[in-house]
């Protein structure tokens, strides 16, 4: 299906701070079912734009259509309507309240009774959780509560998931394990958009990726031809 | 000649959990010392005995051969020991440089420092971070390589002679890990002794002398990186099978 239109098409995106543009003119697309990986150092702008992109911050130039929609600087209810969903770095749980009520509100916009089994769907992939759901979230581990991140950006039902950092913090026993089910979500037919600095995994993990530097994609290419690249091993390897 | 850092059965429970359970071991003076294990282990909690802020249930610490358990954070601090957290919360509306003369003015070992002391010597610990071109910039504008740096110079201002860094490199990409690596290279070649948490293995294997491995609350095992790294326990509790394969097909030991 080479001729379908992306899923996600991003075209000359420009937004920043005040201060002056972070992005400068950024193309990228998601296909419809692919699992891409965004990687760049600290400060190039790949949380910045996934921020553009769920519609948290306005662009100053460029578009974002999604699914044949004009998303351009749409608010992120609409965006989160539309089937993108974005896990934050750092989790961003509501840290008093139980598990359970963290995803449930991952299903805010959605009026249909079907939220119940997109629980079990997210215990699914998350058999931890599955006893621990009317635990508060605030006393789960570092990898637990990135699991109800995950698993609340799911409870949109979305067609797309931004999942920004999910390693941050993470043992490595568990960062397998979320990036092991950041690959099943996609191929239960869910796009996704992985920004991770463990380059490493994340170009193992995904099928594409693009490079981001100083606001500008440097490169990209499939994730073998990346994992290849004599810069990208030794800007963002270190081998 | 006694160790610089002494823990005897320290034990710290959390209402009837046992977060840290006895956990005993010394720290000669000049070490980097790296501590691993899985999230909730008590890597933090440790830290946290050590420094003052929490209270053991049983046990000892002492440091350079007088008990610290149960002294206050400031006073731990003045005595020598610097440290990290694992969430940096600088003082958002200041400078770089006045959030590291902060650490100089309150919690130095030494006598407290006039502020014109305090600024000389923050200006000092900006150049050895990497953060003196900065200095005058406002904390909100720092990426997170630089908060971290940031927080590593606040801990310094103080002027430790032992220094607890919390996961310090979280978040950072491999090249970037080790841009930070040469700071803590630098700041060991200055005398200072350093107990590390990290789950970046590349940091461990690339700086530490030997490294505890802690497991829900008890100590799991210990040796050099390179032992520690191929321990069946320490893969199963900690690494995983895949990161151990793809350590055995080399090359990527250093995983960032």
């Amino acid at each position: 299906m080479a001729d379908a239109p992306p899923l996600l098409e991003v075209r000359g995106l420009t937004a920043g701070y005040g201060a002056g543009p972070v992005l400068f003119g950024v193309d990228l697309e998601v296909r419809g079912g692919e699992l891409l990986a965004l990687i760049g150092a600290n400060g190039a702008g790949k949380s910045t734009l996934l921020g553009v992109l769920s519609g948290l911050l306005p662009p100053t130039a460029g578009s974002v259509r999604f699914g044949g929609r004009d998303l351009t600087g749409a608010r992120p209810e609409r965006v989160v309507r539309a089937g993108m969903a974005h896990v934050p770095q750092g989790r961003r749980l509501f840290a008093t309240m139980t598990v359970r009520q963290n995803l449930v509100l991952g299903a805010y916009l959605r009026r249909d009774r079907e939220v119940r089994s997109d629980l079990d769907r997210v215990t699914g992939y998350f058999p931890a959780l599955a006893d621990k759901l009317e635990r508060v979230a605030g006393t789960l581990s570092g990898g637990e509560q990135q699991m109800v991140a995950i698993g609340r950006g799911l409870m949109g039902r979305p067609q797309l998931l931004l999942i920004d950092e999910p390693s941050l913090g993470l043992a490595p026993k568990v960062v397998e394990t979320v990036v092991e089910v950041c690959r099943s979500i996609n191929r239960d037919g869910v796009a996704v958009l992985l920004v991770e600095q463990d380059v490493v995994l994340a170009l193992e993990a995904a099928d594409r990726g693009y490079v981001l530097e100083n606001g500008r994609i440097a490169l990209s290419g499939t994730a073998r031809e990346l994992q290849d690249d004599p810069a990208v091993r030794k800007a963002y390897l270190g081998v | 000649m006694a160790p610089f850092l002494e823990l005897e059965g320290v034990t710290k429970r959390f209402g009837g959990v046992a977060a840290l359970d006895a956990v005993s071991f010394k720290v000669p003076g000049g070490e980097i010392l790296g501590l691993i294990g899985p999230n909730g282990a008590g890597k933090t909690t440790l830290l946290n005995c050590i420094s003052g802020v929490h209270h053991l249930d049983a046990g000892s610490i002492s440091f350079d051969g007088r008990r610290i358990s149960g002294l206050p954070p400031h006073q731990v601090a003045r005595l020598g020991i610097g440290r990290t957290f694992q969430v940096v919360k600088p003082f958002a509306s200041m400078t770089v440089r006045e959030n590291a003369a902060v650490g100089a003015l309150f919690g130095s070992s030494e006598a407290r420092l006039a502020p014109r002391a305090a600024f000389t010597w923050a200006d000092e610990v900006l150049e050895l971070v990497g953060l003196a071109p900065k200095a005058r910039m406002t904390v909100g504008s720092l990426t997170i390589p630089d908060r971290k740096r940031l927080e590593v110079a606040r801990a310094l201002a103080t002027k430790p002679r032992l220094l607890l860094l919390d996961e310090v490199m979280a978040g950072l990409n491999p090249v970037e890990v080790d841009e930070a690596l040469e700071i803590v290279r630098k700041v060991h070649a200055g005398g200072i002794t350093i107990v590390l948490i990290e789950h970046v293995m590349r940091v461990v294997v690339g700086v530490c002398d030997r490294v505890i491995v802690l497991h829900m609350g008890r100590f799991l095992a210990e040796g050099t990186p390179h032992e520690v790294l191929q321990d069946r326990r320490v893969i199963e509790a900690y690494l995983g099978e895949k990161y151990a394969q793809r350590a055995a097909r080399g090359g990527e030991a250093g995983r960032g």
